[in-house]
């Protein structure tokens, strides 16, 4: 005869958590909210009042400036076909939605990483939550996020923030543990504080390694586009998302082909940024 | 010889274990238990023990010992890169273990220059950023930073290379960097971790003797690290010798040489080249008898003829060494009246300090039938050296 076991109420627990979060700190998630919102609107607006044709030249220019004229002409071509094919405001605001979720992922991921590195407790507590982080189905984050945040834009960073910051976080804990110990211990033996150590050498030979995981970061918040667009998020995901509920294979292509290749802008962008750090 | 010298670190009962029981391993230790069996009983190992020796203010002492000897681990418990487990260190009256967070940093930029192994140089910083770095840690201004810096890159010959990038160096060079940024920043005790062992024997050479000229010239107390007995050899002032973490012998490298305390120093000492270590005081025998300047020939005949001499030193009031005469030139001056021995003297002889090495005095033998007068900078005559004693000396050191 089996013994039954009662089924454990997990996700009741959880939903009182998130229910007594949402009452209790609506002040702070509001507040928080109508910040992101200004910094998305600012953003956004900046973007949209310069004329096309001058991003893309300025756009053109960065990529020539920090990697080479090939990558400038890809920019041109790829920028000009997004254009044509009318895709350029939502573009934009996707854009947008990317460069605000990488860097409040990289404020809250920096410290952290230093942290942990610097701390072998931290880093143990710290590393599941990492995994939790990034494994748990991005679909997910969406739920709390609408009852905190409100349906559209903030809603979609949250959730992009939380998906994409772990390899930030783990790049820069990486970069500093490899730090070679006999540059260390040569900070160490001339009487470097923790700060001086920190700033003059562990973070400057750090660099490389943390930027790559800021990459991985941009990737990772472009990958939430689509899903972003499911809660009201503006931009090129909510073209797909509207090519798959009314069924149109080719617009949601146009918008998926526009997502890649700002992928791989931003992507070449970032990685010369790195070489050139190197 | 050296007692009267400044104690500069003064290192007693120093003992560093490696694990999370320190306790029970020095218990066992003191119960008279080796590194090995305390490893299979505790788990602990035990890397430095009872370690008792003293840094002498101007001098280059050598810790030398194979890997495993504990020779790094001591080294970084001086500036407590590594927290030693029990002991005292003191310098300038100050006992580095005891010391807070703090006093610990000042303490290290007040007295401890390191240069490392493999460099340890900077990569996004250039020679001359590296160069500064110890001046910049401790707040000195810019200008005076570069000053300084660019100065201690000249000492080592690196001029016109300040903007390079150590990567662009070759590996005698990035040492030099590193040593220049060790000198730039002018402690106390001048730390050297394997300085030279990453390099090849030829710029190895050099290095030690830029070291050698530049300790000469600045003093600067400096502990250096080897596990080379030729290197420990032939640049240390004294040389402590380790084995298992514990002193197996302390002594200038002719004590160590001549007097090894014990089987494994001996062993170890076999395959040296004596004949370049040891230095013509240890070959160098009392003079018999001397003249003064103002004696007669007839008085230098009858002193060489008493102490069975063909040839003997002629000194002035202050005994600093004039010249010689031998047996025939005395009988001629006597023959011609001559009225000091001055007047028919020779300069044609070889004259060396104490530290002069032994190999070099064959050459001056072969072309000189004298025998070498051993001075010091005063022209003081100190000993003398015949050729039969060079021999012994080096028969009587390849027997140990």
């Amino acid at each position: 005869m089996a013994i039954e076991f009662p089924r454990m109420p997990l996700g009741d627990w959880i939903e009182g958590g998130l229910n007594w979060l949402t009452s209790e700190y609506s002040a702070v998630t509001r507040g928080i909210s109508r910040l992101t919102q200004t910094g998305i609107d600012g953003l956004n607006d900046a973007l949209m009042w310069l004329p096309d044709w001058s991003l893309l030249v300025i756009i053109a220019a960065l990529c020539w400036w920090l990697a080479n004229v090939r990558l400038a002409i890809g920019a041109v071509a790829g920028l000009v076909l997004i254009l044509n094919l009318g895709l350029w405001d939502p573009m934009i605001e996707t854009l947008t939605l990317v460069v605000i979720a990488t860097l409040v992922a990289v404020v809250i991921a920096l410290p952290v990483g230093i942290a942990a590195a610097l701390s072998e407790r931290l880093y143990r507590a710290i590393m599941p939550v990492l995994d939790f982080m990034q494994t748990m189905p991005a679909f997910v984050y969406l739920i709390p996020a609408i009852p905190f945040f409100g349906i559209g834009s903030v809603s979609a960073i949250f959730a992009t923030v939380i998906f994409s910051m772990p390899p930030a976080i783990r790049f820069t804990t990486l970069g500093i543990r490899q730090v070679p110990t006999e540059l260390v211990e040569a900070a160490d033996a001339y009487g470097a504080t923790r700060g001086q150590k920190l700033f003059k050498v562990q973070l400057p030979l750090s660099l490389p390694t943390v930027m790559a995981g800021i990459n991985q970061t941009i990737m990772l918040a472009l990958s939430m586009v689509v899903i972003a667009a499911m809660i009201g998020a503006d931009g090129l995901g909510s073209e797909v998302w509207r090519a798959i509920q009314r069924l149109r294979p080719g617009d949601g292509f146009e918008a998926g082909i526009a997502v890649v290749i700002l992928a791989m802008l931003l992507d070449r962008l970032t990685q010369s940024l790195r070489k050139q750090k190197a | 010889m050296s007692d009267n010298r400044n104690v500069k670190i003064r290192v007693r009962n120093l003992s560093k274990v490696f694990g999370n029981q320190p306790k029970k391993a020095l218990e066992l230790r003191d119960q008279g238990l080796k590194r090995p069996e305390i490893l299979d009983k505790t788990g602990q190992t035990l890397g430095l023990s009872n370690i008792d020796f003293d840094v002498y203010e101007g001098e280059l002492l050598v810790i030398m010992g194979l890997s495993g000897s504990g020779k790094s681990t001591l080294i970084r418990c001086l500036n407590r890169l590594i927290d030693p487990t029990e002991g005292e260190i003191v310098i300038d009256g100050q006992n580095i273990p005891s010391l807070k967070e703090k006093e610990l940093l000042e303490c290290r930029r007040r007295h401890f220059s390191m240069v490392f192994q493999n460099f340890a140089l900077f990569p996004h910083r250039t020679v001359q950023q590296n160069a500064e770095f110890g001046l910049e840690i401790r707040g000195i201004d810019a200008a005076e930073r570069r000053e300084t810096a660019r100065n201690a890159l000249k000492q080592v010959g690196l001029e016109g290379w300040e903007d390079a990038y150590p990567r662009q160096l070759s590996g005698g060079m990035q040492q030099r960097v590193g040593l220049a940024r060790a000198l730039a920043n002018d402690a106390s005790v001048l730390l050297m971790d394997e300085a030279f062992s990453a390099l090849d024997p030829l710029i190895r050479g050099d290095m030690q003797q830029e070291l050698l000229q530049l300790q000469h010239r600045m003093k600067k107390t400096t502990v250096f690290i080897t596990h080379d007995l030729d290197e420990a050899l032939s640049i240390g002032d004294r040389i402590v010798l380790l084995k298992d973490g514990e002193v197996v012998q302390i002594g200038t490298p002719e004590e160590i040489l001549t007097k090894p305390a014990d089987d494994y120093v001996r062993r170890f000492i076999e395959g040296v080249d004596k004949s370049r270590i040891l230095s013509a005081e240890s070959a160098m025998r009392k003079v018999r008898s001397t003249v003064r300047d103002t004696d007669g020939p007839r008085t230098a005949l009858r002193k060489m003829r008493d102490h069975s001499l063909d040839s003997i030193y002629i000194l002035d009031r202050e005994r600093r060494l004039i010249g010689l005469i031998d047996a025939d030139a005395a009988s001629k001056a006597l023959e011609e009246g001559k009225e000091t021995v001055t007047e028919a003297m020779t300069q044609d002889f070889r004259k060396v300090t104490r530290e002069e090495p032994l190999h070099n005095l064959f050459a001056m033998f072969s072309e000189n039938r004298f025998p070498i007068a051993v001075v010091d900078d005063n022209q003081v005559l100190q000993g003398v050296v015949v050729k039969g004693a060079v021999l012994d000396e080096l028969a009587q050191a390849g027997e140990h």
